[in-house]
């Protein structure tokens, strides 16, 4: 392929991983639960494409696969799963009670995201050429980013899409720098995520049914020193 | 071949459990498969002792990736064996509960998945995939925790799922990061266990510990170290009591042994400190669950955090380094968790008798019943390193290796923590079991876990005696006998702990 296409495809590829990253942003600040579905939806679909592109780019084949695989389970299936399992109520949920406020958790987010730059630079100095490229530090924010939603939402459903976007930075590191795993390997990866919602989904389906509140974040009441064990009362 | 047909049975005992059948056709099933996996993993465990390695001959798919040696096929041994006394127990326990048909199904099916998920950890070579069925423990017993459907049970589980996801998909991308590592080593080598040491000496030694770090803290959630512990402690004890014994017992050591591989691999890359993190976090760890041992209140947690207190102990004993304390590790991975098991099956019969997990509910536990009052002394003795117990001697020989080794300071802190651990266990047990008891205890609150109204007498269920006599033998025999194949194996063990 000729220079110019490489630098094409290079470009492109930026610029899916800056997409990628402004989604883990979004997904930070944005309180409704339909909301962050649909970034994540986005998301995934800046991962397949960073994949599809990253292996035209290089020649590995198997990438199409990956990229084909995270098409259909993140976009498509994860959605469809999670309104199987957890009911419409949960979807149209807005969070009112953050553990931190919007403004104060996107400078968090942004302090974090410098970071991710920072801790990316050793770890680029010490691949070859042909794997350096935006992936590295965006998926170490994407990694990031997500940990810190899990950190601050309180709401089953958002520390649910905490999870799978941590999930989808590994995996955007992953494609860059770890090129060449086996096909087998990649794909199972691809589609763990599908059990995550799975399982997520149906407990949160059992809290709401037995505790009342999807708002797992206010469940404390397991821990040693509290004095009077409160929520003992449990609905069996 | 075996092997592959010791993945194969809990899938089959799966789909057989799902079938709608008479009361004791899933249990029995269940039993079946995981006494049938004992037995050939028992053979693995005398072949590999004997110095044969076992490697798959089929090179089709995943199978091409199944490799045991010393240290794995002890895994696959202690989880075939807690499996089997688990599903023994899990007849009375759960006949105890008086559960829907349907639901009980619902607990077969889970636990084989379970068992199924807990057996290929040990026995894939690929780090990979490893991770991914580490991801699949998770979410097998995910609904294993919840399964009581209490308030405390949902919380438990979904802190479970939450944190141990969470601590995954660092791990995830740890796993990656080596994967880089070894691409840039310029090694065309397999991504194994075993091609990872032969790589490590050329591969870029910023990578590689990165790797380790993240995949250290990331599993070393879900072994329960202690930054990263506070969900253990709910979901240990939330779980029905059975699935405690495999939660506690064997996968916190199925984890652990993912981290252990990677300390071979450090070892081979120059100037690595793995050492040292496993050190410091295991004895932090220790330190943490010792003093928390004394402040429990609730006799199954208690158990719980005494599981976090070993791990520490067992990854400090990695730490020191030394070959004779490799040794210590293994045989302190065995201890823990034939002794572990057993103490969650006597917290799961004292449960049963009396009907509330709060330490300070229970008084004269050994006049109500006998046999649960009897079997959590022993299995508090044990656990707390009594001797002559199986836990007793690996303790013993790992702070023996720490003084060989000159390591004067952190041999000294281990064995204050394991003295301060001993005080609090034996002080919640023996007042649990001899303290006097008060006429009415049955209105305190949280006793409505199991059994609203305790019955006067408590009559243990037969398949709970048999399951606590098989638990117990090894506990015991083990503290003074440790028989010739599983010396072998433990020396393999320690072996492949080091490059």
């Amino acid at each position: 392929m000729s220079d110019t296409t490489n630098q094409l495809l290079d470009n492109l590829n930026a610029l899916a991983a800056g997409l990628f990253l402004l989604t883990a942003f979004g997904i930070v600040a944005m309180r409704q639960a339909r909301g962050c579905m649909t970034l994540f939806i986005v998301q995934s679909l800046l991962l397949a494409a960073s994949a599809a592109l990253l292996g035209l780019r290089h020649h590995a084949a198997h990438l199409y696969g990956v990229a084909l695989v995270n098409l259909i389970s993140k976009p498509i299936i994860v959605p469809w799963l999670l309104r199987r399992t957890a009911s419409a109520e949960i979807y149209t949920r807005r969070e009112i009670d953050q553990g931190l406020n919007i403004p104060t958790s996107l400078l968090i987010a942004l302090g974090l995201a410098i970071l991710s730059y920072f801790l990316a630079q050793p770890l680029l100095s010490a691949v070859a050429p042909e794997f350096r490229g935006p992936n590295v530090p965006i998926g170490i924010a994407g990694l990031l980013l997500g940990a810190f939603t899990l950190t601050v939402r309180r709401e089953a459903f958002p520390l649910l899409i905490g999870l799978l976007v941590m999930e989808n930075g590994a995996f955007f590191t992953g494609i860059a720098i770890s090129r060449n795993l086996p096909l087998l390997v990649e794909l199972a990866i691809a589609t763990d995520g599908l059990i995550i919602v799975f399982i997520s989904g149906v407990l949160i389906r059992a809290v709401q049914k037995h505790v009342g509140t999807t708002a797992v974040g206010e469940l404390a009441s397991l821990k040693e020193a509290s004095d009077e064990p409160d929520g003992k009362e449990g609905v069996k | 071949m075996t092997v592959f047909i010791i993945l194969l049975l809990p899938l089959i005992a799966t789909a057989l459990v799902c079938i709608p059948f008479k009361k004791h056709w899933a249990p029995g099933v269940t039993v079946v498969s995981c006494v049938a996996v004992l037995i050939l993993s028992a053979r693995i465990a005398l072949r590999v002792a004997a110095g044969n390695s076992v490697v798959s001959t089929l090179k089709i798919g995943v199978l091409k990736w199944i490799a045991v040696d010393g240290l794995s096929a002890l895994i696959l041994l202690l989880i075939a064996f807690v499996a089997t006394t688990a599903a023994l127990y899990s007849i009375g326990y759960m006949g105890h509960e008086k559960l829907t048909p349907w639901k009980l199904r619902l607990y077969y099916i889970n636990y084989n998945l379970f068992i199924f998920s807990m057996l290929a950890i040990p026995v894939l070579a690929e780090p990979t995939l490893v991770w991914i069925v580490v991801e699949l423990t998770t979410l097998c017993s995910a609904l294993l925790v919840s399964f009581e459907n209490t308030r405390e049970a949902l919380e438990a589980a979904w802190k479970y799922v939450v944190l141990s996801l969470m601590g995954a998909g660092m791990a995830l991308f740890g796993f990656l990061v080596l994967f880089a590592a070894m691409q840039a080593s310029g090694s065309d080598g397999v991504y194994t266990w075993k091609g990872l040491i032969a790589a490590a000496p050329s591969m870029p030694p910023v990578l590689l510990q990165t790797a380790f770090l993240l995949i250290l803290i990331g599993l070393g959630t879900k072994v329960g170290l202690v930054p990263m512990h506070t969900w253990l402690p709910d979901a240990h004890s939330q779980a029905p009591s059975p699935v405690c014994a495999l939660l506690s017992g064997i996968e916190t050591s199925a984890i652990l042994y993912v981290i252990l591989r990677l300390f071979p691999v450090m070892q081979a890359s120059p100037n690595s400190h793995a050492e040292t993190w496993a050190l410091v976090l295991g004895l932090i760890s220790v330190g943490t669950a010792a003093f928390l041992l004394l402040q429990v209140r609730d006799y199954k947690r208690m158990f719980a955090f005494s599981t976090v207190e070993h791990m520490g102990i067992i990854l400090a004993a990695i730490g020191l380094g030394a070959s004779a304390a490799g040794y210590g590790a293994v045989q302190q991975i065995v201890s823990h968790c034939v002794t572990k098991s057993f103490c969650f099956f006597a917290a799961g019969a004292a449960l049963m008798a009396v009907g509330t997990r709060e330490i300070a509910a229970v008084r004269g536990l050994i006049r109500r019943s006998p046999a649960a009052g009897a079997a959590l002394v022993f299995g508090g003795l044990a656990i707390a390193g009594a001797p002559p117990m199986a836990v007793f001697l690996s303790e013993f020989s790992i702070l023996k290796a720490g003084l060989t080794q000159k390591e004067y300071l952190t041999t000294g802190l281990l064995a204050i923590f394991i003295v301060i651990a001993f005080f609090g266990i034996m002080l919640h047990i023996n007042r649990m079991v001899f303290g006097a008891p008060e006429t009415k205890n049955n209105g305190t609150p949280g006793n409505n876990h199991v059994e609203p109204q305790p019955d006067e007498k408590a009559h243990l269920a037969f398949s709970c005696r048999l399951a606590l006599i098989l638990a117990a033998a090894p506990v015991f025999v083990l503290g003074f006998y440790i028989p010739e194949p599983l010396h072998d194996l433990l020396t393999q063990a320690a072996a492949a702990l080091t490059k």
